[in-house]
C-alpha cells in the first residue's frame, strides 16, 4: 500500500504512516477535522440495548479522546471493541462505570446511558453504578488476600455478613467462573499464589459475585499466556448468558471467537459497527476492510 | 607499561577494599566493645530486685540498699504505651490522608515539609516546648506532658513512613475495589491499609523505638519519680531518665543500678529492632508473587 500508483485521488502528504492514504473518505474526513458518522449495521440497531452512547465525548485536558460516539451494547451478547492502540477503547469503556472519574481533568459531552438513564447526569449514584457495571482490568488485580476474601469483597462491602450466604455466594461466583474446582481445596490461601490466568479468572469471579449487570472487560488477556486465554475466551461466552458483556481487545482472532458484535474504533470515533462476522468477512468500509485485514493499526 | 599501570590499579583497589574492611571491622569491634561493656556492667548489677523493687532512696548502705527500677521499666512502658495510643493513630491518619486524600492539594506540601522538620527536631527542644505549654500551666512535671512529649516525636516519623508505604500499594488495587462499588473509605480501609499494614507496622515500631531511648524531652515533662503512681498528674518515672539520674549520682551503689538500666534499655531497643526485621522479612516472603 505505499505505492503511489494503488492510491486513488490525491494523496494527502501529511498522512500518518500507519494509517491507509486516499480513498478512505471516513479517515480523510477525520483528517479534515469533519465530524463523522460511524456506519452501524441495522442488526445492531435491531437489538435490544442495556448501554447506549449517545454522541459521546470525552476530553482529557484539552485534548480530546472521543468524538461523538453513538453505540448501542445489546443485551446478554458479546460486544468487541476493536481499534488501533490509542484510539479510545478504553477511554470508552471506563465511561460506562464511571472509572474515569479518577483522572483528574476529564470532561464529557453527549450521554452515556445504562438502562435509559445518563450515568453522567447530576446526582448519579456512581457507587450503585459500579455495582451495577463489572470491571475486568488488563493486568489481574486480586487483592493481598485470601482467595475467599477476594471472591466475597463486594458482598462484604455491601454489607452482607452471614457466613452461609457468603460461603454460598463465594461458590456460585467461582463456578461461574470456572475455577472452583482449581480452587475449592484452598480458599483460605492468599490469591497472589494463583497463576496468572487463575488470578484473571478469580477476578472474572469476583466481578460477577455481587450479580452485575454489565461486565466490562478491558483486555482481559493481554498478559495470560494462550491456554490460560482460551480458558477466559470459554469463560466469556459462558457469561454472555446472563450478562451483557463489553470488551475491548487488541487482538482480532479473539474478537471474531469471543462476540457477536463488533466495533471498530479509530482516533476517537466510532468507525464501523455490526455483527462480529460481518465486521471480519464482509466489512461495509475500506478502513475496516484494511483494519481487519491486519493492514495498519 | 600496561601491566604496570594494570598492577597499579590493582594496588589501589587492594589498598579500598583493605581500608573499607578495616573502617568496617573498626566500627564493629567498637560497638560489639561498648556492648561488651554494658553488658559487663549491667549483668552484674541486674538482678531479680532490679525487677521487683523501688528505689529505696536509702544509697549509703550496702549494695541492696538502692533498690531496684520495677517503677522506671513499669514507666517508661506506660509512657510508650499512653504515646502510641495518640502518636500511632495520629501518624498513620497524617499519612493515609497525605497518600491518599491530599493529591496536589495546596495543604499536602506544608503538611510534609512540617512533618519532615519535626522529624529531625532536637528532642531537647521537644522538652522544653513540652515544659512551657503542658508542665508550667498545671505547675509541675507529669505523665501526660511526658506522653505528649514522645508522641509528638513519633507522630511525624509514623506519618512519612506510612505515607511512603502506601505509596508502594498498587493503584490497580485502589481501581480494582473502586470498580466492584466501594467508596474511597472502603477501599483504603478494607484493601490499601492491609495491603501496606506490615511495612506501616515497621514504621510505627522504628518510631517506638527512637522514643523509648529518649530522655531530654522526658526530663522536662515527665520529670522522674522513685514511685510509680496511677495518678497520672504527677511527676511520672522512665528508664531513661533513672538512668540519667544515677549516673550522675555520688553513691556507686546508685551507678552500678544505672548499668542494669542501661542494659534493660538497651536489650529493649534490640527486640524492637529485631521484631521489626521479622515483620520485614515476613511481609517481604508473604508479598513474593508466584
Ligand atoms: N489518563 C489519561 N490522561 C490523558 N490522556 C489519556 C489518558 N488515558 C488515555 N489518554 C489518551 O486518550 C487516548 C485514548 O486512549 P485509550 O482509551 O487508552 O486508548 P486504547 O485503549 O484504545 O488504546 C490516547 O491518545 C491516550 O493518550
Ligand atoms: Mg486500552
Amino acid at each position: 500500500m505505499s505505492t503511489p500508483g494503488h492510491t486513488q485521488g490525491p494523496a494527502s502528504g501529511d498522512a500518518a504512516a500507519a494509517a491507509p492514504r486516499a480513498g478512505y473518505a471516513i479517515i480523510e474526513a477525520i483528517r479534515r477535522g469533519e465530524p463523522v458518522t460511524g456506519q452501524t449495521h441495522e442488526q445492531v440497531r435491531d437489538q435490544p440495548a442495556v448501554i447506549r452512547a449517545a454522541d459521546f465525548s470525552l476530553w482529557y485536558g484539552k485534548s480530546r479522546a472521543l468524538h461523538a460516539v453513538s453505540m448501542p451494547v445489546p443485551r446478554h451478547r458479546v460486544t468487541a471493541l476493536i481499534g488501533p492502540s490509542g484510539c479510545g477503547k478504553s477511554t470508552l469503556i471506563r465511561c460506562v462505570n464511571r472509572m474515569n472519574d479518577l483522572v483528574e481533568g476529564v470532561r464529557v459531552s453527549g450521554r452515556m446511558e445504562l438502562e435509559g438513564s445518563d450515568v453522567y447526569a447530576p446526582g448519579t449514584d456512581v457507587i450503585g453504578l459500579r455495582r451495577r457495571v463489572g470491571m475486568v482490568f488488563q493486568k489481574p488485580n486480586p487483592f493481598p488476600m485470601s482467595i475467599f476474601d477476594n471472591v466475597v469483597y463486594p458482598l462484604r462491602i455491601h454489607g452482607q455478613r452471614s457466613r452461609s450466604e457468603l460461603a454460598e455466594r463465594a461458590e456460585r461466583a467461582l463456578r461461574g467462573a470456572a475455577l472452583w474446582d482449581e480452587v475449592k481445596d484452598r480458599l483460605r490461601q492468599s490469591a497472589l499464589g494463583l497463576s496468572g490466568g487463575q488470578q484473571q479468572r478469580l477476578c472474572i469471579a469476583r466481578a460477577i459475585a455481587a450479580d452485575p449487570e454489565v461486565l466490562l472487560m478491558d483486555e482481559p488477556c493481554s498478559a495470560l499466556d494462550p491456554v490460560s486465554t482460551l480458558r477466559v475466551e470459554e469463560l466469556i461466552q459462558r457469561v454472555s448468558e446472563r450478562y451483557t458483556v463489553l470488551i475491548v481487545t487488541h487482538n482480532m482472532q479473539q474478537a471474531s471467537r469471543v462476540s457477536h458484535f463488533t466495533a471498530f474504533m479509530y482516533l476517537g470515533r466510532l468507525v464501523e459497527y455490526g455483527p462480529t462476522a460481518e465486521i471480519f468477512q464482509n466489512p461495509r468500509l475500506p478502513e475496516t476492510e484494511q483494519y481487519v485485514s491486519g493492514r495498519f493499526g | 607499561m600496561a601491566t604496570q599501570r594494570l598492577s597499579i590499579r590493582r594496588v589501589i583497589s587492594a589498598g579500598a577494599i583493605a581500608g573499607s574492611a578495616a573502617a568496617s571491622v573498626a566500627i564493629v569491634a567498637v560497638l560489639a566493645g561498648v556492648l561488651w561493656y554494658i553488658l559487663w556492667r549491667g549483668v552484674g548489677a541486674i538482678s531479680w530486685e532490679f525487677f521487683t523493687t523501688d528505689p529505696t532512696g536509702d544509697p549509703t548502705g550496702d549494695p541492696a540498699a538502692p533498690g531496684g527500677m520495677r517503677h522506671a521499666v513499669l514507666g517508661t512502658l506506660a509512657l510508650l504505651l499512653m504515646a502510641s495510643a495518640v502518636g500511632v493513630p495520629m501518624g498513620i491518619l497524617t499519612g493515609v490522608y497525605l497518600s491518599e486524600y491530599a493529591g496536589e492539594r495546596w495543604l499536602a506540601g506544608p503538611t510534609r515539609f512540617v512533618c519532615d522538620v519535626l522529624a529531625g527536631v532536637p528532642s531537647i527542644v521537644v522538652g522544653i516546648l513540652g515544659y512551657e505549654l503542658l508542665v508550667v500551666p498545671v505547675g509541675g512535671f507529669n505523665a501526660y506532658a511526658g506522653a505528649a512529649a514522645l508522641a509528638f516525636i513519633m507522630a511525624p516519623i509514623i506519618a512519612r513512613t506510612t505515607e511512603e508505604m502506601l505509596r508502594l500499594v498498587p493503584d490497580s488495587y485502589r481501581a480494582g475495589s473502586l470498580a466492584l462499588g466501594a467508596s474511597k473509605s472502603q477501599t483504603i480501609v478494607r484493601v490499601v491499609l492491609p495491603a501496606a499494614a506490615g511495612p506501616t507496622l515497621t514504621g510505627v515500631m522504628l518510631a517506638l523505638a527512637r522514643v523509648a531511648g529518649e530522655t531530654a524531652p522526658l526530663l522536662f515533662t515527665a520529670g522522674g519519680a522513685r514511685l510509680i503512681s496511677a495518678d497520672l498528674g504527677q511527676p511520672f518515672p522512665s528508664l531513661t531518665q533513672q538512668v540519667f539520674d544515677y549516673a550522675t549520682s555520688p553513691f556507686p551503689s546508685q551507678r552500678e543500678v544505672a548499668w542494669a538500666g542501661v542494659l534493660v534499655l538497651i536489650a529493649l531497643l534490640l527486640t524492637i529492632n529485631l521484631a521489626v526485621r521479622l515483620l520485614l522479612w515476613r511481609t517481604r516472603a508473604r508479598a513474593k508473587p508466584r
